[in-house]
């Protein structure tokens, strides 16, 4: 990774909601072509960065930086980000009733990857192999957004998503959580092809190391009160699935 | 991003709102008599009995005082003495638009009307201030008997057939605006389709005030015979201009055994404009009449199509609309008579309001005591875009009947951050958001529309939400 630019740099950031600070100063880099993971428990502020990083209206920094391959993000609206390729798998998706999937979907990678790539069959042909691989029925197509999903159908809409738009930095926020072993693995499967090999990178939001075992990450980190009080390889997620966090305090 | 009530002036950004220089041939001073309902009547070359209607409808409208109702206040500020009542500006109707008056052919020009009519439409009137100046039917509906015209054409060239429909659907003294309508009328469309013949492709009437202080009083009926179809569709423009124009039209449906009318409006006035309209079909056996209504312009609407369900079996639906934008109040809804048994009815509306705006969903249905086995849904829902604009709703059902089947549903709702920070998230500026939002809420009525019509709605609503935002 030396002499590269990161794909991401994240700089002493504090950031909170209503004069609340959540963020007390993060700091992180993620390299091109790697998969990082944020793992604690609820309400050590995991949400708020993913929500920070894409830029949710509601939350305030305070002080520090975003930065995406040398840009700061942090002056930017959430739909900017994204056309600079940032890309977030909600925890929960919002549903938008009369908001066709198909017409949706169109319109999204029209606005990120351009209308040429949003045209005729070279885009019908991406979706209907992604959405093979994701095993999603024709059907959906003609659904409304996230309109009466079931959890499971959620997150591999998120994922359908991703693969589609081909982020440069994926933020998954606990995608993982309400799939079962086969859907965790479907999901796995596809963040996989969509950065491993590439120079686009990944940040997993969880709280299991279930999702992590078929999404190597590069690093994991473990965040607490805001702040990040560990850092280390693959290891370190299964060493928190053994021993809980409290170790983690009392370090 | 700022909260969606940040919201800028809704008022120069409607499409429509641009106005030719006026280059009448007959031109009303303003303000009503009864000498102006003869004269009226006297320039249309008119039969007697039909004078006669117009002034006893005249009289009607003098002593029948405001309704009590709705936005009561908005109407008392209608000035009907600072209105023009007629307003010729084409000397006959046309049936080759290059025989149209340049400012006016323009102006249906930029509106689509001629491109609409080469590429889907089975036949075209558009209608000028008070007359119809341009006017076609495709030539093998002519054929088959279908008769298209406007309704000074239809009175003249079908007196007889006109004399047995006309105010037999909506009497003169229905309301205070159907007499005003019926004693000055002009304009409006007159359609009979013969027994099993089916209009496939739609037909369609323009309307467009383009005068200040213009009042435009059409008048349309539609006569289905038995089991014919029809799909009929009229839209609206106006000049925005500062002081009030009044748009007070009476449309009377006739579905005999049998036959379907779908009669589909997209009314985009400008916010001067009281849109005050008086909309009702009969149904007789196993007919079918639906009521496609979408109100997104004007400053006051108040319009609740209705059906009488009169035959067994006969079906109504009435889908609608309404937006309502800065200073404007759409009071809508609608009317269901089941009058016979295994009558079927069907009310959808769905309403926005943001800037201020109100909307109001008003409906009655009603079951009476004879009709057995009747079916009725109604489902109203409601978006509010911001915190000062209002949404009420006054459903009315009165079922003297235990065998009938009701529904009802109503729902309140608002656009939420999440929703559009989700939206926002995906490369959509906050405003694609929300229309994307505001088009999906409509979607069950767009879905109803040509699809020509569903995109420019939805164009038409992206447009009314650029600048709703910060």
């Amino acid at each position: 990774m030396t002499g590269k630019m990161p794909l991401l740099e994240i700089n002493d950031l504090h950031a909170g909601i209503d004069g609340n600070e959540i963020l007390k100063g993060i700091n992180l880099i993620i390299g091109p072509g790697e998969i990082h993971a944020i793992m604690g428990r609820n309400g050590s502020g995991k949400t708020t960065t993913a929500n920070v990083i894409m830029g949710h209206p509601d939350f305030d920094v305070e002080k520090g930086d975003v930065i995406l391959e040398g840009e700061s993000l942090l002056g930017m609206e959430a739909w900017e980000r994204a056309r600079k390729g940032v890309f977030l798998s909600f925890q929960y998706p919002q549903a938008v009733p009369g908001l066709q999937v198909g017409n949706f979907l169109r319109k999204s990678v029209a606005s990120i990857r351009g209308e040429d790539e949003a045209k005729g069959s070279n885009f019908r042909e991406k979706l209907a192999n992604a959405m093979e691989s994701l095993d999603i029925p024709r059907s959906f197509m003609a659904r409304y957004v996230n309109d009466g999903f079931s959890g499971g159908e959620k997150k591999r809409f998120e994922i359908l998503q991703m693969m589609l738009l081909r982020p440069r930095l994926a933020i998954l926020d606990e995608t993982d959580s309400g799939l079962d072993i086969d859907g965790i693995r479907t999901v796995s499967d596809g963040v996989n092809a969509a950065i491993r090999d590439t120079d686009s990178g990944a940040l997993i939001i969880t709280h299991y190391s279930r999702i992590l075992e078929h999404v190597q990450p590069d690093r994991v980190h473990v965040l607490l009160d805001g702040r990040i009080v560990s850092s280390g390889g693959p290891e370190l997620a299964t060493k928190l699935e053994e021993r809980g966090y409290a170790w983690l305090k009392e370090e | 991003m700022a909260k969606n009530n940040d919201a800028r002036e809704a008022v120069g950004e409607y499409k429509a709102g641009w106005h030719d220089p006026e280059n009448s041939t007959i031109r009303f001073d303003f303000g009503l008599s009864e000498e102006v309902v003869r004269e009226i009547s006297n320039l249309k070359n008119e039969p007697e009995w039909m004078t006669e209607i117009r002034v006893r409808a005249f009289k009607h409208f003098m002593r029948r005082p405001m309704p009590t109702w709705g936005n009561m206040s908005m109407l008392e500020e209608i000035d009907f003495d600072n209105i023009c009542y007629f307003l010729r500006s084409s000397d006959s109707t046309k049936n080759n638009w290059d025989d149209v008056p340049d400012d006016i052919r323009n102006t249906f020009e930029r509106l689509g009307i001629p491109e609409a009519e080469q590429k889907w439409l089975s036949g075209v009137t558009a209608q000028y201030e008070s007359e119809t100046v341009y006017h076609s039917i495709r030539e093998d509906l002519e054929k088959q008997g279908v008769i298209f015209l406007d309704m000074d054409s239809g009175l003249r060239e079908h007196p007889e057939m006109v004399k047995k429909w006309f105010c037999s659907v909506v009497p003169f003294a229905d309301n205070k605006f159907s007499a005003l309508n019926t004693a000055v009328w002009s304009g409006g469309s007159f359609i009979y389709v013969p027994e099993g013949v089916h209009v496939e492709m739609p037909v369609q009437a323009y309307f467009r005030i383009n005068a200040k202080n213009m009042g435009q009083f059409e008048r349309t009926l539609i006569i289905a015979d038995k089991g014919s179809s029809i799909h009929y569709i009229e839209g609206c423009t106006a000049p925005t201009y500062s002081t009030d124009s009044l748009h007070s039209a009476v449309v009377e449906l006739i579905a005999l055994p049998g036959s379907h009318i779908r009669y589909s409006t997209i009314q985009n006035w400008s916010s001067n404009v009281y849109n005050l309209v008086t909309k009702r079909g009969i149904a007789h056996e196993k007919s079918k009449i639906e009521w496609v209504d979408g109100n997104i312009g004007s400053k006051l609407t108040m319009k609740y199509p209705s059906v009488i369900l009169k035959g067994e079996g006969s079906h109504a639906e009435v889908i609608s609309v309404a937006y309502s934008g800065e200073g404007q109040h759409q009071d809508a809804g609608a009317k269901i008579h089941h009058l016979a048994s295994n009558t079927t009815s069907k009310i959808l509306s769905k309403s926005i309001s943001k800037n201020g705006g109100r909307g109001s969903y008003r409906g009655m249905v009603t079951v009476s005591p004879k009709a057995d086995n009747c079916k009725l849904n109604v489902v109203c829902d409601a978006l509010i875009l911001d915190e000062g604009s209002r949404s009420d709703t006054y459903p009315t059902m009165e079922v003297a009947n235990s065998t009938a089947r009701c529904e009802h549903e109503a729902s309140v709702s608002k656009v939420s951050d999440e929703q559009l920070f989700y939206l926002m998230s995906r490369g959509h500026s906050e405003n694609e958001s929300l229309a994307m939002i505001v088009n999906g809420f409509f979607e069950p009525f767009t879905r109803e529309l040509p699809m020509e019509y569903a995109v420019e709605l939805n164009q038409l609503m992206a447009l009314e939400m650029e600048g709703s935002i910060g």
